[in-house]
């Protein structure tokens, strides 16, 4: 074939489409599977750490929460997208939000909750207002309140405490003070220790602070999450808690604190947009955080302090504006 | 410290397919299809006639407007059909075509020798309108209305943009390395029409021996200074050039005559010195020819009238089917249906993309994640805008969310993992708040 040939051929096939005619390699796929990927680590050690039940909680919740979708887009008629990895994260994140000891029915239905309701009535990823798996924690606390509060104690406490269930660093805390809570670990060096690698009882995956952070710098490096987020959440509750007297130290290594400053206060869909509304959010976070741990009834804020923070970025969006071309002179 | 704006981002810009390689006189095509409106403005209407035989450098079509430039003939020959063709940005438009006698004979009286420093800004103003001079980045806005600022706004400096941010791109590029005294001579003549003794050459950093050699070209030469830029695109965005440069913005819905600038494109000023010294119109311009899809990317000197599949064949012709085909750069450049398109003035580049250039994806709805705003030169919301207009609130998008301050650059496109079509929402909304205005 002549060149010219080669040249004529084509007419019928060039496609026709506005500006830019080139696009980065980023995906929603490619960001969600990375966030997947970051929890993977603390995912991992909470089988380890709590055993079967654990594994089987996280399986129950990913599959209850794919399938959910699944049924839902093909029930609404909307493009197959279960691949692009955000209900499989939905799973995962709820998984690591409830005690390992969960009877299966529980998170089940949780996970059904938070992609049908949370997700779905809103119009699906990109359009719920609130973070979907903390939702779906919200929905198990409200139903099952005590299940959700018995905490399997973990393998480095075996032998520590007495019988199989113990309460959460943040519960002695609340019921029995800091002195028995110092007590409970040994020393204060101890306790930072066991909070640091994950030696406690807690939600399956809340537990292992560093491997959390290790997960979330790597989300950081990628600029799939910005530092100011967590930086400004934990922050803010370290601050404010040592402002009331208490251990900023143990309250930023406990609770949901770094897996939610890390994982949830930076979900892009449920946030403001802007850097500068995100640290209003995470400040706001932080401290109704403290707030609900120091002064209410749950020893625990963060689920809540995320999701009521989720209530005002759209007023926050409309308020913290970037500043336009022009602006200066 | 090469300066820099705020947004902006960095495409892989694959200047290295021509970057290196000289700029190639393209032969005389034996048919040229030169439409009759080859910039922003009134169309001109043709004075010649089917059988007319005419000379190169001949006007073949006249300005009927202010804001319009006339029509040259680019080789000589025989007019030989008046009538609709494919146009690359007007869909068609009414062509003179031309067969060549393979003579290229000048018209009359061309090219002689005239030294612009006896010629007075006015004398200047009026060889530019009638030698056809255009803004040759690509926007083809007429260059003597740009050179005529009304009294009101008085111009206190001259920016060649020379950044060349767009990618694949390289014309700018060879014509500095090649025809840097015809550059500053061009420069020159602009500075001394608007009255101005403040000019500055903006090169982005990945153009190093582009800036050696404008430096070296402007040495002794007073008020012309070569800036330095940081290579992001869109810095050769008018609007974030003077930004850059001057330390001022333009003011919403303002021109850059407003913060007392005249901007233009460096094959424009190579266009005007050559009007102003030789007398020679618009009839030619560099154009590169590059993109995956192209056997041998080149940086070639075609006359306006070529088409698109000529310039090709010219490149080796294509080593896979093309996706898509687009004049300008792949930022904002014009995808075309066809190749029977003609080079016209604003011609700054000829893509042929292929299926790996290309990535585009089906549309998913927006996860909010903010890299358009941080990407956004101008400071906008670019997520909210083409939400907004799936919601055919297009007058919000414009009374709350400032949609008339873009500059569709495409930056939020680029980086949008949701792959959404933002540019194209805004061009609608754009169309349609227009749409609703003329109805009131």
């Amino acid at each position: 074939m002549s060149i010219e040939a080669k040249t004529k051929i084509e007419i019928d096939h060039l496609m026709v489409s506005a500006s830019p005619h080139i696009r980065c390699d980023e995906s929603i796929s490619k960001i969600m599977w990375s966030v997947n990927a970051a929890l993977a680590p603390a995912a991992l050690f909470s089988i380890f750490n709590f055993g079967m039940p654990a594994f089987v909680n996280l399986v129950i919740c990913i599959v209850a929460a794919v399938v959910t979708e699944y049924l839902i887009l093909k029930w609404q008629n909307k493009p197959m997208v279960i691949g692009d990895g955000s209900a499989f994260l939905t799973g995962l994140l709820l998984a690591m939000n409830i005690p390992a000891t969960l009877p299966w029915y529980m998170p089940l239905v949780g996970a059904i909750f938070a992609i049908a309701v949370a997700k779905h009535t809103m119009g699906g990823l990109g359009f719920n207002i609130f973070n979907p798996a903390l939702i779906g924690r919200a929905f198990i606390l409200a139903s099952w309140p005590i299940a959700m509060t018995t905490w399997p104690i973990s393998r480095d406490m075996v032998g520590k405490v007495d019988g199989l269930t113990s309460a959460t660093p943040l519960g002695i805390l609340k019921l029995q003070g800091y002195e028995k809570l110092v007590a409970t670990f040994g020393d204060q060096a101890a306790m930072y220790k066991s909070l640091f690698l994950g030696e406690r009882a807690g939600s399956m995956g809340e537990t292992s602070a560093i491997l959390l952070l290790l997960g979330g710098i790597y989300l950081i490096y990628k600029g799939y999450i910005k530092w100011q987020v967590p930086v400004v959440m934990i922050g803010t509750v370290g601050a404010l808690t040592a402002a009331f007297g208490g251990d900023p130290l143990f309250h930023m290594m406990s609770g949901g604190l770094i897996l939610g400053a890390f994982y949830m206060a930076t979900d892009m869909v449920t946030i403001p947009i802007t850097t500068k509304g995100q640290i209003i959010f995470a400040v706001g976070a932080g401290a109704l955080t403290v707030l609900i741990r120091l002064q209410g009834g749950y020893p625990e804020g963060v689920c809540y302090a995320i999701l009521l923070m989720n209530c005002v970025t759209p007023l926050i969006d409309r308020l913290v504006r970037p500043v336009k071309y022009g602006a200066r002179r | 410290m090469a300066k820099s704006f705020r947004g902006g981002v960095h495409p892989d810009d694959r200047k290295r397919y021509t970057a290196s390689k000289p700029i190639e006189i393209a032969p005389i095509p034996e048919k040229v299809i030169i439409p009759v409106r080859q910039h922003i403005g009134a169309p001109c209407s043709p004075i010649v006639k089917v059988g007319d035989l005419i000379k190169k450098g001949q006007v073949i079509a006249e300005a009927q407007a202010f804001v319009s430039s006339p029509i040259h003939a680019s080789t000589s020959g025989k007019v030989v059909e008046l009538a609709e063709y494919p146009h690359p940005v007007f869909g068609t438009c009414m062509s003179v075509v031309i067969e060549s006698d393979g003579q290229d004979e000048w018209v009359e009286g061309l090219p002689l020798q005239r030294d612009w420093k006896t010629l007075e800004a006015a004398e200047i103003k009026e060889i530019i309108r009638q030698t056809g001079m255009v803004g040759m980045g690509g926007a083809t806005f007429p260059t003597h209305v740009k050179m005529a600022p009304p009294a009101e706004k008085p111009i206190h400096t001259f920016i060649l943009n020379a950044a060349e941010c767009e990618p694949f791109l390289t014309a700018d590029h060879r014509v500095m390395l090649e025809q840097s005294e015809r550059i500053v001579t061009g420069v020159q003549i602009a500075m001394k029409v608007l009255g101005v003794s403040k000019g500055y050459i903006g090169i982005e950093e990945n153009k190093p021996d582009a800036i050696a050699v404008m430096n070296k070209a402007c040495t002794g030469i007073d008020g012309i200074e070569v800036v330095p830029l940081q290579t992001k695109y869109p810095q050769g965005a008018e609007k974030t050039l003077i930004g850059v440069i001057c330390g001022t913005d333009v003011p919403s819905g303002g021109l850059p005559m407003d913060v007392g600038v005249v901007v233009q494109n460096v094959g424009t000023v190579v266009a005007i010195a050559d009007a102003v010294e030789k007398g020679i119109p618009l009839i030619e311009r560099v154009t590169t020819v590059t993109g995956g899809a192209i056997a041998q990317p080149k940086n070639l000197l075609l006359r306006i009238g070529t088409t698109f599949a000529q310039a090709v064949t010219l490149c080796g012709g294509f080593t896979e089917v093309p996706v898509k085909v687009i004049m300008g750069g792949p930022m904002m450049g014009m995808a075309q249906r066809t190749l029977d398109v003609p080079i016209i003035k604003g011609t700054s580049g000829i893509l042929a993309l292929s299926e790996a250039d290309v990535n585009i994806g089906p549309e998913r709805p927006c996860i909010r994640c903010g890299r358009c705003v941080e990407a956004c030169p101008m400071g906008l919301v670019p997520s909210m805008l083409s939400i907004l207009a799936e919601r055919d609130a297009y007058s919000v998008a414009k009374e709350e969310y400032d949609l008339l301050d873009c500059v569709e650059c495409g930056s939020c496109v680029y980086v949008c993992p949701a792959k959404r079509n933002i540019v194209h929402y805004i061009k609608l909304s754009k169309a349609q708040n227009a749409a609703m205005a003329a109805k009131k």
